[in-house]
């Protein structure tokens, strides 16, 4: 079974954002690029489904800052194969010219199964999963904290709100949205990493031709703004429940 | 599952590798004096002496699928009492955490801290560009290297906590008013400055010692300065004994040393009177480990108004705050396995002295010990204190 891993780096929150002068985008003086949460979390999923069932695991992420270390950390936990697709880095704010190149990418590895983080904190157009299997044509199965391999198909754990659980079966090839890995993305000694970074190799791709239609364009980037619309009401208690049943009617809450 | 297979030769070459006197393991008398000591031999499947005869018997894999090793807080209370000299802190325990490393048997907690410290520099995953931060009110300003550009007497490493850590910054900020009112042309490395790594290397995690010591090393070369102060015992156990090893040599002395030295320069100044019964805990890295007992207690004994009295465990026999070789990230599985904190243990001794100031002289201590006041009963009335802290109290 071929299974991939696909990550993006995303602003690392541990240092403020600033809006840079064009006011469309942030300031890449101080940022600094950490691999998206979930994304790790789909990496260690890969990897455990490689530990139980012998799959053969590639991880696929685009050149930017941190791009190395996030692959050679994961030939270190096991990955067999690592593509970085070059280009620029910028495009990964739109998801669906990401996925539509990842797409042309993926096509020729023929994956079996294909596990990307639900989400990340950058999203503007949707998240990244849903857009890869449309354009595969394969079925997507998101908020998922935990996948097997049965019989040639997966068996997925997705997570429903009010703490419901479904288990449901899906066929191969699909792409599954991981939610969180079943356990925390494991740590690799530093010396673990500094091995693999010697005997491993990156392949570099050129990524393909960006398509950006249906991505969003963003008009206007600013940090939450204060404004004063929340009313103080005086009294006593009695006054400020009748004040208040009095608003609740005025709105038709009531 | 842990499918790693050590067998007792290479491991053992791993331990005489990676410590001085590594090769005194084949001298163990098997007395058990070591796991008798250790705070939490009572928890472990394989407190040091057990450990060697599991090595002995070539059998150290069973070891590999155990986790009570992470109960190890790095006390170096076992290798004090050690009558062949074994290195067992720095050297048995370290390894075998290492070992665990290797096999991915490690607390997610204690992951994290790691991953921290080679993201950020600092375990906590604070902001790097946010490590002066804790100096902008103070006056004189502080001067930070980076920008001053010009050589300075004393280089202060700050260190994490100090540098962080709410409650820690308060003791870092009455280091800075002591110096100042000492006239100490002083500077920090503010941004430019890592973790010393120590606690990382004891929790077994030696690539990364070595990079964060890389970083510090390259950023010490960058200025000129005549010595080394740090509020940290781990930091001053670090850059003492282990920095040397990988070519980075600067003098260095914990504070209270340094202002021990000035005591005469400093005595006149300390004129508000803190009249306490104060007890002194002794830091493992800073008495048992690197021999300093009296300069803590001669700074103590300057100030007016203070009645010095010992606990029970004190000078190499000290008790333990649970926050060494990676204990400071493993709280929440030590407290799984232990349902007691080893800072509660030290309270309580503090209590029964008749203190009612616990003095301390280490970053990890003032809010590990706060913690157990706050959870102990009648804890309320001791009050925790960086000797820093009383020192600045008493000048005012
Ligand atoms: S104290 Fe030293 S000699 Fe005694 S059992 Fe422990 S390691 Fe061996
Ligand atoms: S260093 Fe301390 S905690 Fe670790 S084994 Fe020795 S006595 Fe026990």
């Amino acid at each position: 079974m071929n299974v991939v891993a696909l990550f993006k780096l995303v602003p690392d929150l541990v240092e403020e954002l600033e809006i840079d002068q064009s006011g469309t985008a942030l300031n890449t003086d101080f940022l600094r690029l950490i691999i998206n949460e979930l994304d790790d979390h789909a990496i260690e999923q890969a990897i455990l489904l490689k530990e139980r069932s012998g799959a053969r695991m590639t991880v696929i992420g685009s050149d930017a800052e941190g791009a190395d270390d996030v692959l050679y950390t994961a030939v270190a936990k096991g990955a067999d194969q690592l593509i970085k697709l070059m280009g620029d880095p910028n495009a990964v704010i739109n998801n669906h010219a990401m996925a539509r190149a990842t797409a042309i990418v993926l096509k020729e590895l023929q994956p079996d199964l294909i596990l990307t983080g639900v989400q990340a904190h950058n999203d503007l157009d949707g998240s990244i999963g849903p857009l890869v299997a449309e354009y595969l044509g394969m079925p997507y199965v998101g908020y998922v904290s935990g996948v097997n391999v049965q019989n040639g198909r997966i068996v997925v754990r997705k997570e429903y709100p009010g703490g419901l659980i479904a288990e449901m079966e899906v066929d191969l090839p699909a792409v599954v949205g991981i939610q969180s890995a079943e356990q925390p993305p494991r740590y690799v000694t530093v010396n673990k990493v500094r091995q693999a970074m010697k005997t491993a190799a990156i392949e570099e791709r050129p990524l393909p031709a960006l398509d950006v239609s249906g991505g969003a364009a963003i008009r206007r980037m600013f940090k939450p703004e204060s404004a004063t619309r929340a009313k103080m009401i005086e009294g006593s208690t009695e006054e400020v429940t009748a004040r208040l049943l009095d608003i609740f009617k005025e709105i038709g809450a009531l | 599952m842990v499918t790693t297979e050590v067998t007792e030769r290479s491991f053992y070459e791993k331990v005489l590798e990676a410590t001085p006197r590594g090769e005194q393991l084949r001298i163990c008398l098997e007395c058990g004096n070591c796991s008798g000591i250790c705070p939490f031999g009572y928890l472990m499947t394989y407190p040091p002496s057990r450990l060697i005869a599991m090595l002995r018997a070539d059998r150290f894999n069973k070891v590999l699928e155990t986790d009570t090793v992470w109960m190890c807080v790095s006390c170096y209370a076992c290798t004090a009492v050690c009558p062949s000299k074994i290195p067992l802190t720095f050297g048995l325990m370290t390894s075998v955490k290492e070992e665990l490393l290797l096999a991915g048997n490690v607390p997610p907690e204690l992951q994290t801290a790691l991953a921290n410290s080679q993201r950020y520099g600092n375990p906590q995953g604070e902001s790097p560009r946010k490590r002066a931060d804790w100096a902008k009110d103070i006056r004189p300003e502080v001067t930070v290297m980076a920008q001053a550009k010009r050589p300075v007497d004393v280089l202060w490493f700050v260190g994490d906590y100090p540098s962080y850590h709410p409650r820690v910054q308060s003791t870092t900020k009455a280091v800075a008013k002591v110096l100042n009112a000492l006239g100490v042309d002083f500077g920090i490395l503010g941004p430019d400055e890592s973790s010393d790594g120590d606690s990382q290397r004891l929790a077994g995690e030696r690539g990364l010692f070595e990079i964060l010591v890389g970083k510090n090393g390259k950023t010490f070369s960058k200025y000129q300065f005549n010595k080394i102060i740090t509020t940290d015992p781990h930091a001053f156990n670090a850059i003492k004994n282990e920095y040397p090893q990988l070519g980075i040599s600067y003098p260095v002395q914990h504070y209270t040393e340094y202002l021990t030295e000035r005591l005469d320069q400093l005595k006149p100044l300390l004129k508000h009177e803190v009249k306490a019964k104060v007890t002194y805990h002794d830091p493992c890295y800073l008495g048992r480990a690197n021999g300093v007992f009296d300069p803590p207690r001669t700074l103590l004994g300057a100030i007016p108004g203070v009645e010095l009295v010992e606990m029970a465990h004190n000078h190499a026999n000290s008790l333990c705050c649970g926050g060494g070789g990676g204990g400071m990230w493993l709280d929440g599985f030590q407290w799984e396995k232990a349902h007691v904190r080893m800072s509660d243990w030290r309270v309580r001794e503090a209590m029964t002295s008749g203190a009612n100031i616990l003095a301390v002289a280490c970053p990890y201590e003032t809010p590990r010990f706060e913690d157990a006041v706050k959870s102990m009963n009648g804890g309320g009335q001791l009050i925790v204190r960086d000797i820093a802290e009383l020192l600045a109290e008493s000048i005012g």
